[in-house]
């Protein structure tokens, strides 16, 4: 922002630079872009209906463009608008998007992280087998881009017609930064699956953001609870309390760990290649990924691994995720779209757990061929989700064999 | 002008500058036949004196002294050198220098070092250009710039236009990274070694006159001989023929793109499942991000199903040798290394073949390597829910690549696979109607997108065994539908009437023109 000129957006690939100046003259648009010859008008008449959302008759939008898709380009148009004051006016408040529902015990074997800032990795995300896409407004994103951010994936998230059926994840900012509040307010409206708070460290992490998006809910008519949370623990503090964050909230379905700041919070210090007695890499949060284990199992929701950093290593990633598992993980963080088949390898159905699928779907077809809903297959409830869950798991199985 | 319609419905001059254009008719359908040989050969050669022929001239004026060219002379190159190309730059500025002028370029290929002849272009000493135009000269060619109505041809194509005497070659120049003071030359050897050397050899064959350009002297005879003394005119020593850096990429890194990498895993699966991969089937995939990893992904399905494959065809890179090596190739056919590891297997291995565009790819042949071939993975810039493709032009008019072997593998392979995304930036990749066509959909039987694949509904055989294996299958407007509520449906770019290129068939018909745009 510099007087009169407000920018927003990036001048990259599939991303385009938006700048608005003030002034009295009628609302102009000056459009340059690479793909101008195919969709110069395009971009001119979104320019202008976002500025008529925003009651912008006046002043001068510049758009220099490299392919950015329409949701985007929309998405640095607001940006630029609101950083120069404008509100939304009410009556355009966008529609809210239809997304088929996600379901509490569902899978979350691999969910990709998506730095939120980066439009061209959006577009494809939904193709690569991943079961949650993680849209990063934390970590991934700088915190003089934090702004246009959180707007372009709302936006995202509204349009989402390709993302096809992930389950869809925002991570926010931790409450107790200057971010965290703006981020909801953006985002829940968007209706996400669920969302994750980083850095827990209390159930009072949880139940603050918990209560702002009752809150949210209710403003935007979302039915009250329908988004879910997934808590990351990731300090001594957060692994300490893990039992009360993971019941601190109905909204929890998952329990995440992050091994780099927690490594870094606790002062430990990988030894020089080669040294050191441990026999095992990770050696130094072992105690911590059990206890979140036991802390989520102990209230029926999934404790996830953290991410394996080096994605250039599929033999490691494979290795890590086996160990994960056998701990009792039920999923792994991705960074890269070529870890996900990785991942959905190493956590691929057992013989045990496809024969006891078998016996849910059996007994539930049944059921329901009968008229019933609900049933209990040896002492467990099974419900249309659970028999879902374990029709896919089948699936997976059999592609397997 | 006046204009007729070929039978893809495309607009087509009925004559320009006095050449009868013929309409493209079908793929096989060959209209130009009876004209084939129409132009003039070269003469027959005097038979030489009873001694050994001197053709070592000293310096670059007494070779173009003896060349003997004249304004509107038609020069030739290939482009084994690639973007480290030294001599058509520097031919054409000594040329200029000279005062020619209107002169037409035939290269096999050209690349963003020879932008440097744009000067040349405005300027009035290039008139006209038979052969691939890309990126700032098929620019300057799309914006109205070249004098004449330029012609671009496949590797097959240009070999025909110039055994039928079409394209007829006042001087051909050749660089030679290996040559002995006959004119015996190959691309194995030297400091500027790339590979074969074999897309100069109908130029070499046909030309009026011949002259080979080296910067490694070697004593007679220079063997294997891709290009033979005996059509050799003259040679001349110069101290450098290009940039070898440039020569060979040598960068085989796999691509990390997930969406390139899920196309070429579709594609490779979409082989298998096709019945393709046999033991002694044949493939070509081009060097591209997607054909190389389409080639990785098929080795390890070949690997697993214990299947070896006969030969593969078209450009050599690392990734082809080392399959080599490993046996499970038997032998690769060869046009142009891509990088070291291709250059040193083509010199010291002989199940690596060196082949020529007449062996590989030309259509009055007796069947080409082309026509061996199970299965043939190319690229795209557009494709139309006819199946029609467009290598050559953007969907904003620009023209900017040249054909390469592309229509010349679509014909003789067994099955044509195209592998593209569906959308690049915001640009999606199926059309309506392509902006050129460059290969007919006739020839064309399966589209690999990130998305799902696309079969043509003449190959019934194709989407049963796909269908049956679980592969996600698509049709093609059902992906345009799908691709446009991404991005939108594109405008159509502005055209004038004049055509500034003509796309050629590889029979010598006309499939499309290139219109000037209207910027």
């Amino acid at each position: 922002m510099e007087g009169n000129r407000f920018i927003a957006g990036a001048a990259a690939k599939s991303d385009c630079l938006v700048a608005y100046e003030r002034g009295d003259a009628p609302m102009s648009v000056v459009v340059r872009s690479s793909v101008g010859a195919l969709f110069g008008k395009a971009i001119g008449a979104t320019v202008l209906r976002v500025a008529s959302e925003f009651g912008v008759s006046s002043g001068l939008i510049k758009v220099d463009d490299d392919g950015a898709l329409d949701g985007t380009l929309a998405a640095r148009v607001e940006a630029a608008l609101r950083k120069a004051g404008f509100v939304r006016l009410p009556s355009t408040a966008s529609a809210t998007p239809l997304r088929a529902a996600s379901s509490r015990g569902r899978f979350r074997r691999a969910r990709l992280y998506l730095p939120g800032d980066q439009p061209h990795l959006a577009a494809n995300a939904g193709l690569f087998g991943t079961d949650c896409l993680i849209f990063d407004l934390e970590d991934a994103v700088v915190a003089e881009r934090k702004f246009d951010t959180r707007i372009l994936v709302r936006r995202t998230l509204e349009e989402s017609l390709m993302l096809g059926d992930r389950e869809i994840v925002v991570r926010i900012n931790p409450l107790s930064s200057p971010y965290g509040r703006d981020d909801l307010s953006e985002i829940v409206r968007a209706r996400p699956h669920a969302i994750t708070l980083p850095k827990c460290e209390s159930a009072a992490d949880v139940t603050e953001a918990d209560e702002a998006i009752s809150a949210l809910e209710k403003a935007a008519g979302i039915k009250q609870g329908s988004i879910f949370l997934m808590p990351i623990i990731e300090t001594a503090a957060g692994v300490l309390s893990s039992r009360e964050i993971a019941q601190a909230s109905p909204r929890n379905v998952a329990l995440c760990f992050g091994r780099e700041d927690f490594s870094r919070d606790i002062g430990a210090v990988a030894p020089p290649a080669g040294g050191g007695a441990f026999p095992a890499k990770g050696i130094e949060s072992l105690l911590a990924r059990q206890m979140i284990i036991l802390a989520a199992r102990a209230s029926g929701i999934a404790p996830l691994d953290s991410v394996f950093a080096d994605v250039e290593d599929e033999e490691g990633l494979f290795l890590s995720c086996l160990d994960a598992r056998a701990l009792g993980f039920a999923g792994k963080g991705v960074l890269h779209p070529l870890q996900i088949p990785i991942v959905m390898k190493a956590f691929r159905p057992t013989e045990v757990e496809a024969s006891r699928a078998e016996k849910i779907v059996a007994a539930f077809d049944g059921a329901a061929a009968e008229g019933r809903g609900a049933i209990s297959v040896d002492g467990q409830m099974v419900d249309a989700p659970v028999a879902e869950k374990a029709r896919a798991l089948l699936r997976d199985y059999r592609e397997e064999h | 002008m006046e204009w007729s319609a070929n039978s893809l419905g495309r607009a087509i001059p009925v004559e320009i500058k006095g050449r009868k254009l013929v309409p493209f008719a079908g793929a096989f359908a060959d209209p130009c036949r009876e004209r084939q040989g129409e132009g003039a050969t070269r003469a027959p050669r005097p038979i030489p004196a009873r001694a050994k022929p001197s053709k070592l001239v000293a310096d670059w004026d007494e070779l173009l002294d003896r060349l003997d060219l004249h304004d509107g002379a038609t020069i030739s190159f290939h482009h084994h050198l690639r973007d480290g190309d030294g001599i058509v730059n520097e031919v054409v500025a000594r040329l200029a220098a000279r005062g020619l002028r209107d002169l037409t370029i035939a290269p096999t290929a050209l690349f963003p070092v020879h932008d440097a002849l744009l000067p040349y272009i405005r300027s009035g000493v290039i008139a006209k250009i038979e052969g691939s135009m890309n990126g700032g000269i098929g620019a300057a060619c799309s914006r109205g710039e070249i004098k004449e109505t330029c012609v671009l041809r496949s590797h097959g194509g240009r070999q025909r236009a110039i055994q039928d005497g079409q394209l007829t070659i006042d001087a051909a120049f050749i660089a030679a990274p290996c040559a002995d003071s006959f004119g015996n030359a190959n691309g194995r050897g030297g400091k500027s070694a790339c590979g074969p050397l074999g897309y100069a050899l109908p130029d070499s064959e046909r030309a009026r006159k011949v002259a080979i350009l080296t910067d490694s002297l070697v004593p007679y005879p220079c063997q294997p001989w891709s290009i033979q003394g005996a059509n050799v005119d003259w040679v001349l020593e110069v101290r450098s023929i290009g940039d070898s850096s440039k020569i060979v990429s040598g960068t085989t890194r796999l691509t990390r793109s997930p969406t390139q990498l899920l196309i070429a895993d579709l594609t490779a699966r979409f082989i298998e499942a096709a019945g393709i991969m046999r033991n002694g089937f044949s493939f070509q995939a081009g060097a591209g991000g997607i054909s190389l990893a389409a080639t990785v992904y098929l080795a390890e399905r070949m690997r697993k199903a214990g299947v070896k494959a006969s030969f593969a065809h078209g450009g050599a890179t690392k990734i082809l040798v080392d399959l080599l090596k490993e046996g499970l190739l038997q032998s690769i056919i060869d046009l142009q290394s891509f990088d070291l590891d291709a250059v040193r297997s083509c010199a010291e291995n002989p199940r690596h073949i060196e082949s020529n565009p007449f062996a590989s790819y030309g259509p009055r042949s007796a069947g080409c390597v082309a026509s061996m071939l199970d299965v043939a993975i190319l690229g795209a810039t557009e494709v139309d829910l006819d199946f029609n493709v467009n290598v050559n032009t953007h969907s904003d008019g620009f023209l900017l690549h040249g054909i390469g072997g592309h229509t010349d593998a679509a014909s003789g392979a067994g099955c044509t696979i195209i592998t593209a995304p569906s959308f690049r930036k915001r640009i999606p990749i199926v059309r309506e109607k392509v902006t050129t066509v460059t290969c007919p959909g006739e020839v064309v039987d399966a589209i690999v997108t990130e998305r799902g694949i696309a079969i043509n509904p003449k190959r019934g055989d194709l989407s049963e065994r796909a269908k049956f294996a679980g592969l996600p299958l698509l049709s093609l407007s059902q992906l345009m539908d799908d691709v446009h509520k991404i991005t939108g449906i594109p405008e159509a770019p502005q055209f004038k009437d004049r055509p500034v290129a003509l796309i050629e068939w590889r029979d010598g018909s006309i499939i499309d023109v290139v219109r000037e745009l209207d910027i």
